[in-house]
């Protein structure tokens, strides 16, 4: 799960690491509000969505007066702002974080990532702040910093000392370093993140270290644990049909293709798609109904795939193994039943159950396309999409 | 021959006693897996589809002998209850488990790491479909039916596909000597690389089929390895050709994240490590014949 900029450091702070003054809002006036509240000389409006470069795009913008906060807070709210990370279609932004724009010296850059091959935490900096790290990693591998966090005793001192020497900081900014780079640990760890970016962590002008941008991921898995980050949670960030799809537990990702899927299990999600797309046609989405589907559950599903206005046939591809395909069938059967499907429907079912979840199809009276095998069933789907099959 | 789990395999199934322990044990059962007891902390003394219960897994290995330990026990808990197996002695722990928080699991890999390599414990999954040696024991949650014994091993990140592969196998007369579910999370507790170098020593397996997945290394090492020390016929196949860049697709480790990361990335690699590539999901049946020659 993501969250925006003004609630990583809303975490950040609380955990000590030191931000710029700043408050959110939802309107201009709780904008120019904010402004006068923070007080100070300038400030920057920031646009809160879940996405970065932000900057290049026209989502933060510099304010001398009340009056140009304002204005800059009426441009943004209310408007999809596309940034390289966002794809063509943009974030809607609903709300702007007013913060107080300090002069600073230098741009650091500061990350933590859950290495997954090192299945360790492990800390990233650079003296390139204000820079994306991949182009950093690209053009200047030598200026990046790594330290990998021992999980049985956590991060040391010593390794934020060595890290905070290596940025080239003298001994004052250091220490507020040492302990900035201790406490976004601390975060990290503590709210069971994935991901965290700090930048640019600036040096200020008093040689205080603070965190200009903030960027954090957290692991769903963790949420149930966490419920001060998952109250942070904005549907508006997502996807119509996923931010749905999760309603119901179900694993969505649209696509732009036109057979709707339903498979149990990622792998043969994924591996369906790539059937499909060797068969000739091209997968609408992404879903995975999981384990222990009850109909209720396939029948949400099939609501939802049929959703999109491009489907022009829908395959269900169950291998039974948690889930049993008699429960399947009659969910396929009860979502029938309930609603106007006007698109074909392939059917492929095996594992456990196999006999009875066809009988179930044989006897519902459906006008059903089944199928024995993947490729059988991805031939079909793509097939009646053209148009050149039709249910018996 | 098999690896890691035999007919003779003592088990026992942490979260026993739940909704889904007991249904899955109750398979296991009728499959013939060697299960000799069950852990609900609480429960001890009891008896549960004629087991006896224990409350900690200590004393059920004291008790029974059990070596290995299959887990259904919920994701807050589950990380605690492989520590528990793994400090007791068991010597497999397969954890069926969806949904472990990643950072428990970073512990997890880590506690595992302090015992001598002589006593450590196997882990496999989390968040996996568990092992099967058709004909003998089954130690997890798949369909028992459709796989024939025989000589091919298989390894498989996802659940459902390795099913498909299995049932392929099955429609072409092809038998499995064992299939290893490793999950699909971005911290496995065991890779394929793990389950290579067994099958490798296993005197009874031919040829290994190893079906990946987006997203994570592990296809990568597995091929590094495979060309610099297997002598036997690997067929390789990665889901996820159509998936799109940056996008988590369901499991929590299948995301398109960095270099090499991608199917054509890692089936490419494949390849030039040796490996025969299956050319599409519905073909693990066909490639591993035409490998085998059967």
């Amino acid at each position: 799960m993501d969250v925006h900029e003004y609630q990583a450091k809303e975490l950040l702070s609380g955990f000590g690491v030191p931000v710029a003054k700043g408050a959110v809002a939802f309107s201009p006036d709780q904008a120019v509000y904010a402004a006068t509240e923070l007080g100070g000389w300038s400030w920057a409006v920031k646009a809160q969505i879940h996405a970065g470069a932000r900057g290049k795009a026209g989502g933060i913008k510099l304010c001398k007066t009340y009056h140009e906060v304002r204005e800059a807070a009426q441009e943004l709210l209310g408007k999809r702002l596309v940034t390289l990370q966002t794809g063509p279609e943009g974030k809607p932004v609903q709300r702007v974080y007013v913060e107080v724009a300090e002069p600073f010296d230098r741009e650091l850059y500061l990350g933590y990532v859950l290495d997954r091959k090192a299945e360790r935490i492990r800390v990233i900096a650079s003296q390139r702040g204000g820079m994306e790290i991949e182009e950093i990693a690209r053009t200047e591998p030598e200026a990046i910093l790594q330290v990998l966090v021992e999980p049985a005793v956590g991060l040391q001192a010593f390794q934020a000392r060595e890290l905070a020497f290596q940025l080239g900081l003298n001994i004052k900014q250091a220490q507020s370093c040492v302990s900035t780079i201790m406490n976004a640990y601390r975060a990290f760890r503590d709210c069971d993140a994935t991901m965290l970016e700090i930048n640019p962590l600036v040096v200020a002008k008093d040689d205080r270290v603070l965190a200009l941008d903030a960027k954090m991921s957290f692991d769903d898995n963790a949420l149930f644990r966490r419920h001060n980050v998952a109250d942070m949670y904005d549907p508006s960030q997502q996807d119509p049909r996923e931010a749905q799809a999760a309603e119901h537990n179900l694993n969505y990702i649209g696509l732009d293709g036109e057979i709707g899927c339903i498979v149990n299990g990622a792998g043969l999600a994924m591996a369906t798609m790539d059937m499909i797309k060797h068969a000739g046609g091209t997968p609408a989405n992404f879903l995975d109904v999981g384990g222990g589907a009850s109909p209720e559950r396939i029948a949400t599903a099939m609501k939802l795939v049929t959703s999109d206005a491009n489907v022009k046939a829908v395959l269900v591809n169950i291998f039974a193994g948690i889930n049993r395909c008699d429960w399947v069938a009659k969910g396929v059967v009860q979502a029938c039943g309930s609603m106007d499907i006007k698109v074909p429907l392939v059917v492929r079912l095996a594992g456990t159950n196999v006999e009875e979840g066809r009988k179930i199809l044989a006897e519902s009276g459906l006008k059903l396309i089944t199928a024995d095998t993947l490729a059988e069933a991805a031939q079909k789907a793509v097939a009646a999409c053209q148009g050149k099959l039709q249910a018996a | 021959m098999s690896i890691l789990i035999d007919e003779t395999t003592p088990v026992i199934i942490q979260g026993m006693t739940g909704d889904k322990g007991t249904f899955h044990a109750k398979e296991m059962i009728a499959y013939g897996t060697n299960v000799v007891g069950g852990v609900t902390p609480g429960k001890g003394g009891g008896k549960h589809l004629d087991r006896p219960l224990f409350n900690t897994v200590k004393e059920a290995v004291a008790a029974t002998g059990a070596t290995t330990s299959i887990t259904f026990v919920a994701p807050a808990f589950c990380a605690d209850a492989i520590m528990e197996a793994a400090d007791a002695g068991i010597r497999l722990v397969c954890s069926i488990t969806d949904g472990i928080p990643a950072q428990d699991m970073m512990r997890v890999k880590r506690y595992l790491m302090r015992y001598p390599r002589d006593r450590r414990t196997m882990m496999v999954g989390p968040n996996c479909a568990g092992i099967i040696s058709p004909g003998k024991s089954m130690l997890g949650i798949m369909p028992g039916h459709i796989y024939l014994p025989g000589k091919v091993g298989v390894i498989s990140r996802s659940g459902t596909l390795g099913y498909e592969a299995a049932s392929q196998m099955k429609a072409h007369g092809i038998g499995i000597s064992t299939s290893v579910g490793i999950g699909g999370d971005p911290i496995n507790g065991s890779s394929f690389l793990d389950h290579l170098a067994l099958f490798e020593e296993d005197p009874e397996t031919e040829a290994v089929l190893m079906i990946g997945e987006i997203g994570g290394p592990q296809e990568a090492e597995a091929s590094a390895w495979i060309k610099d020390n297997m002598s036997k016929p690997v067929i390789g196949f990665v889901a996820g050709l159509t998936a799109p860049k940056g996008r988590r697709m369901g499991h929590a480790g299948a995301i398109i994240s960095a270099a090499g990361d991608s199917a054509a990335e890692k089936a490419e690699i494949m390849r030039s490590c040796g490996l025969t590539v299956a050319p599409n999901p519905s073909e693990f049946g066909s490639t591993v014949a035409g490998v085998i020659g059967a």
